[in-house]
């Protein structure tokens, strides 16, 4: 099987007064499409910096990543930007979701980004998988956390990504909600099949995953 | 709790979260103090510039000597007195002889202004007397105008003859001052030591003197002085308002612009500071929550941000007044160096300070207070925002304090009050239309981008910045309609022919021979104005006399003779303003009984339409009803009367004619022909007037301009906040959007459209009220016709998008090229 994400050395530093910090050293890894990987470690160690890189959102010191055949750094952020809508699918540890938006709108968001004719049936059905058709209407604000994210879930699915990337995902909910959304999460992820990199701090969500990437003050621990 | 708030402010404050309300609040201060300062100097300025016109701060006339007991009073207030005495007789000269206006002065005379001479006139040589030192008028001599100089063919050092004695003449007087009001003026003028009076015969019983005491001094005892006054019925007193209606006009007229002026940027002030407190808000929410959770109580959170706002708001206001003193210094070097200004007062630094504050308070202590009230639970979920205070509550407030500022800035209720009217309709008609605007463009939005961003807009208080925007964008309109107004009212008023010589008791049989003269001597013939005297006896049968009124200047109208004119048509230069002008029919037939009064004495006079007034003419009584009210242009240097009747009405009474014309200056010798034909005439020269007149305009229009930049300063600063209070909303957004796949363009389409929207709104808003203001203050404060057109919304609305439009894309350019992962870090 071909790799859908691979990481080539990958470093981040930043300088922190005089001296260069090392947030990422030299990371290496790949991810085979429809695999699911969890990157674990302390707080600080790193995590959420590599999830970024290997989604584009940020750029690394030096080092690639390619993203479906696509060497992502060699594009420019606009590039990257489309590359995210035909390939990822995101979810985030607060939510982000456009507080002037309804939760169906949220959903339709990537879908109108890309043009896409049938945005509002597609998130309607989307937000019915998640079982939330009830609140389409409804503004973020008057959203319980469980339900907001699961309005983010259906947000990343929405477009059937390649990949979802997933900080945290559980990070602002309680056990259970949490545990209900990492069901959710999965079955979708299932149904899709759908790469899936999440970053966490809890053990037994990581054990869900297929493999573990283990990071130690930046470096992989093997 | 204070260190800790001092603590708190010094961290702020490093990171940057200051910035924006401070820079608001510096810009209000210093734009308050600018225009504050600047027009106290000018309005000083122009008060010293007209007292020298009168030569003192105020005077006291009479036909009677003057009581000692004023001059005694005078002096034990610590002011300035010089007395001196006015009276007509004949100079002579080798036979020749000539009516002049003889005055003589006591030393220190003039006590205001300067006199200038030319004590070497040898046949055209003119070395000015440029000494410091006032000149001073020596006892055997006299100094001539040039009037006198002229027509005598006099030369300094020449001798004249008046009433006994003979005089040297040491000078003459190039620019004279003091000149009285209205015609009196009539005749050229001889300036002589009070101390020589005596010995020339001419103090004698019937003589018609003009006696009067002129004063000068502290601007606190002079009005103290003045309200302590108590004229006998004969007596008159006059200061720099009194004296020159034109003058007065454009005093007034500077001044009523000027506090609007001043106004204009307590708006912009207070909209800045509120949309700087709002942002500062919504970052300090966070921050609060946690304190809460610690333990704090609201009312100590309350205390610790207003003990910051009240710290920074101390620091702001005093780096606003250096900004202001520093910024009317440069304009007064700068832009009117030959100004002379003097030194600025404390007052208007006070006054700016204390706005300041006020604004602060005024429209940041209610977002202030929602901090208070943040519920803890934020710290867990952070969508949860502080509970929202009353959208009334929080504008009430804003408008009180702005009412409060606009009475005590503007000086006065009217100006206060239209403007607040007016701001206070914009902003429940903005409020409603905007949103209205909004839902309808949301349905017709095709592109999914535009209805996104009309969607953010509607959901997002965008209403604020609409109101904000429109609030900034119609005061500049206003001031820039009302500006250009104001200057060309005030040029067309006077344009550059605009009559400098009166000639006053032309006979009725001279009238053909008068015309021929202008003819001969190719000055277009002025229209000839017949004038009877007469003496208010009643009104509404009611008899009237000097004690029915309180007001001095009512008083004296009472008491002296109404000139009363006779007319078919109205003149051309007077407006109707209430009933209706007699026609010819009218008069001939036997309703002739009308009169038309000027507006302003029927109001000083109490005088109605449809009131019968009661005059005596010569002996003779008519009554007559006032059929109509008219407005006069005083400043138009043109022959004006208060009253006109039908001509059918005076057809008994003693008439003599009057009228004004230009007379260019090469052409000045047409005026001593003019005499020589007629010598019964009296000609008035007001070239002099005229300019001085011109030169206060002049100077009025610099300011206006410059007063004017900075209102509009302070209206991109509002801009600048505006677009900075939801700044930190949009970049969020953007982080989200580009991490769904926005590129940079989309982005950049989806803020532009938002701007557009914004832009479009606030510029029809501020069109529409900036019309309505406009009107409001050119009918009803500064009396002036205020042009409307289409001009004003157009430079509204284009002006309003492009402006939002292109600061929009300035302050949001880069969160295109942002890289998203700040998403990942803004929990």
């Amino acid at each position: 099987m071909t790799a859908i994400v691979q990481a080539v050395n990958l470093t981040r530093q930043v300088v922190s007064g005089e001296l260069p910090l090392v947030i990422l050293d030299k990371v290496s890894f790949a991810v085979e499409a429809g695999a699911s990987l969890a990157i674990v470690g302390a707080s600080g160690s790193g995590k959420s910096t590599l999830l970024g890189l290997l989604a584009g959102l940020d750029l690394p010191s030096s080092g690639s990543v390619m993203l479906n055949g696509n060497d992502l750094f060699a594009l420019n952020e606009d590039g990257r930007a489309r590359l995210r809508g035909e390939l990822a699918g995101f979810v985030f540890q607060s939510f982000q979701l456009l507080p002037a938006l309804t939760a169906l709108e949220n959903v339709m968001l990537p879908l109108e980004l890309r043009g896409s004719f049938d945005a509002k049936q597609r998130a309607t059905a989307s937000l019915e998988q998640v079982g939330l058709a009830s609140r389409a209407h409804h503004l973020p604000k008057h959203l319980s956390g469980g339900e907001q994210q699961r309005v983010a879930l259906a947000r990343a699915f929405v477009c059937q990504p390649k990949i979802l990337f997933a900080d945290e995902p559980t990070g602002n909910l309680d056990a259970a909600t949490g545990a209900q959304i990492i069901k959710l999460m999965f079955e979708l992820n299932e149904l899709q099949k759908t790469t899936l990199i999440l970053v966490t701090h809890d053990e037994a969500l990581a054990a869900r995953c297929g493999k573990q990437l283990r990071l130690v003050a930046g470096q992989v621990a093997e | 709790m204070f260190r800790l708030s001092f603590n708190l402010l010094r961290r702020d404050w490093r990171s940057g979260e200051w910035r924006v309300l401070l820079l608001a609040l510096v810009l209000a201060v210093g734009s308050l103090a600018t225009v504050g300062l600047f027009a106290d100097r000018v309005r000083i300025a122009l008060s010293q510039q007209a007292a020298s016109l009168l030569g003192a701060d105020l005077r006291i006339t009479s036909t009677r000597p003057l009581s000692s007991a004023y001059r005694a009073e005078a002096v034990a207030r610590g002011l300035q007195v010089v007395e001196s005495r006015t009276f007509p007789s004949m100079v002579s000269r080798e036979g020749r002889v000539l009516l002049c206006e003889i005055q003589s002065v006591e030393a220190g005379y003039p006590l205001r202004g300067k006199i200038e001479i030319d004590d070497a006139f040898q046949g055209g040589l003119v070395a000015r007397n440029s000494s410091r030192q006032p000149p001073v008028l020596v006892s055997g001599s006299v100094w001539a105008d040039e009037r006198l100089m002229r027509r005598l063919d006099l030369r300094v050092g020449d001798e004249v003859g008046i009433g006994a004695r003979h005089f040297r003449i040491a000078a003459r007087v190039v620019k004279d001052i003091d000149q009285s009001v209205g015609f009196a003026s009539f005749a050229p003028r001889v300036l002589m030591n009070d101390a020589d009076l005596a010995s020339t015969g001419l103090l004698q019983e019937g003589s018609r003197i003009s006696y009067r005491m002129m004063f000068a001094g502290d601007a606190v005892q002079m009005a103290a002085f003045r309200a302590a006054l108590r004229l006998t019925p004969n007596e008159k007193i006059e200061d720099v308002r009194d004296a020159r209606p034109e003058i007065r006009t454009a005093l007034e007229r500077a001044e009523h612009f000027l506090g609007l002026a001043a106004l204009t940027s307590a708006i912009l002030a207070g909209v800045a500071i509120a949309l700087a407190a709002r942002r500062y808000v919504a970052r300090h929410l966070d921050g609060c929550a946690v304190m809460r959770c610690l333990g704090a109580q609201q009312e100590q959170l309350l205390r610790l941000f207003l003990y910051q706002f009240l710290l920074a708001g101390v620091l702001a206001v005093l780096a606003g007044l250096l900004l202001g003193y520093l910024a009317q210094a440069w304009l007064v070097s700068h832009v009117m160096p030959d100004a002379q200004l003097p030194e600025p007062g404390v007052m208007p630094a006070l006054k700016a300070a204390l706005s300041g504050l006020a604004l602060l308070l005024g429209f940041a202590f209610l977002p202030l207070l929602q901090l208070g009230s943040v519920p803890p639970l934020r710290v867990l979920r952070r969508e949860l925002g502080a509970p929202e205070v009353s959208a009334w509550l929080l504008y009430g407030l804003a408008v009180l304090v702005l009412a409060a500022l606009f009475v005590w800035q503007a000086g006065g209720f009217k100006l206060g009050l239209v403007v607040l009217g007016a701001l206070l309709a914009g902003l429940l008609i903005f409020a409603g239309l905007a949103r209205g605007l909004l839902r309808g463009l949301t349905r017709l939005a095709k592109w999914f981008g535009a209805r996104h961003a009309l969607n953010n807009l509607s959901r997002h208080g965008v209403a604020v910045q609409v109101v904000a925007l429109s609030l900034g964008g119609m005061a500049l309109l206003v001031l820039t309609l009302v500006r250009a107004d104001l200057l060309e009212s005030w040029q067309g008023k006077l344009p550059i022919d605009a009559p400098n010589r009166f000639v006053v008791n032309i006979q009725p049989e001279q009238l053909a021979d008068l015309r021929e003269f202008f003819t001969d001597k190719k000055i277009p013939v002025p229209q000839l104005l017949p004038m009877v005297k007469g003496r208010l006896l009643a009104i509404n049968d009611k008899l009237v006399s000097g004690e029915t009124y309180a007001e001095p200047r009512a008083r004296s109208l009472v008491e002296r003779e109404f000139n009363l004119s006779y007319a078919d048509k109205m003149p051309e230069w007077n407006e109707l303003v209430q009933g209706k002008w007699w026609s010819k029919t009218d008069s001939e037939a036997a309703n002739f009984a009308q009169l038309s009064v000027e507006e302003g004495i029927a109001k000083t006079l109490g005088m109605h339409l449809g009131d019968r007034l009661t005059y005596d003419v010569a002996g003779s009584r008519f009554t007559a009803t006032v059929t109509s009210l008219r407005k006069v242009q005083w400043d138009s240097m043109r022959v004006n009367f208060f009253v006109i009747a039908p001509p059918r009405l005076l057809l008994d009474a003693p008439v003599s004619y009057l009228t004004s014309f230009y007379l260019p200056p090469a052409q000045a010798a047409t005026g001593d022909a003019l005499m020589l034909k007629f010598p019964n005439l009296l000609l008035i020269d007001t070239g002099e007037v005229i300019a001085e007149v011109r030169r206060m305009i002049d100077q009025v229009s610099q300011t206006i301009s410059v007063v004017f930049l900075f209102t509009l300063a302070s209206g991109l600063a509002v801009l600048y906040a505006a677009l900075l209070s939801t700044q930190d909303e949009r970049m969020h957004e953007a982080a989200i959007l580009r991490t769904l796949g926005a590129d940079s363009d989309w982005l950049r389409r989806l803020h532009l459209t938002e701007f557009a929207v914004i832009g479009l709104m606030s510029g029809l808003f501020s069109a529409a009220s900036a019309v309505m203001l406009g009107w409001g203050l050119g009918r009803f404060v500064l009396e002036i016709p205020v042009r409307q057109d289409g001009f004003i919304w157009l430079a509204g609305v284009a002006g309003g998008m492009v402006l939002v439009m292109l600061s929009g894309w300035l302050t949001t350019r880069k969160l295109g090229r942002m890289s998203p992962v700040r998403i990942l870090r803004s929990e």
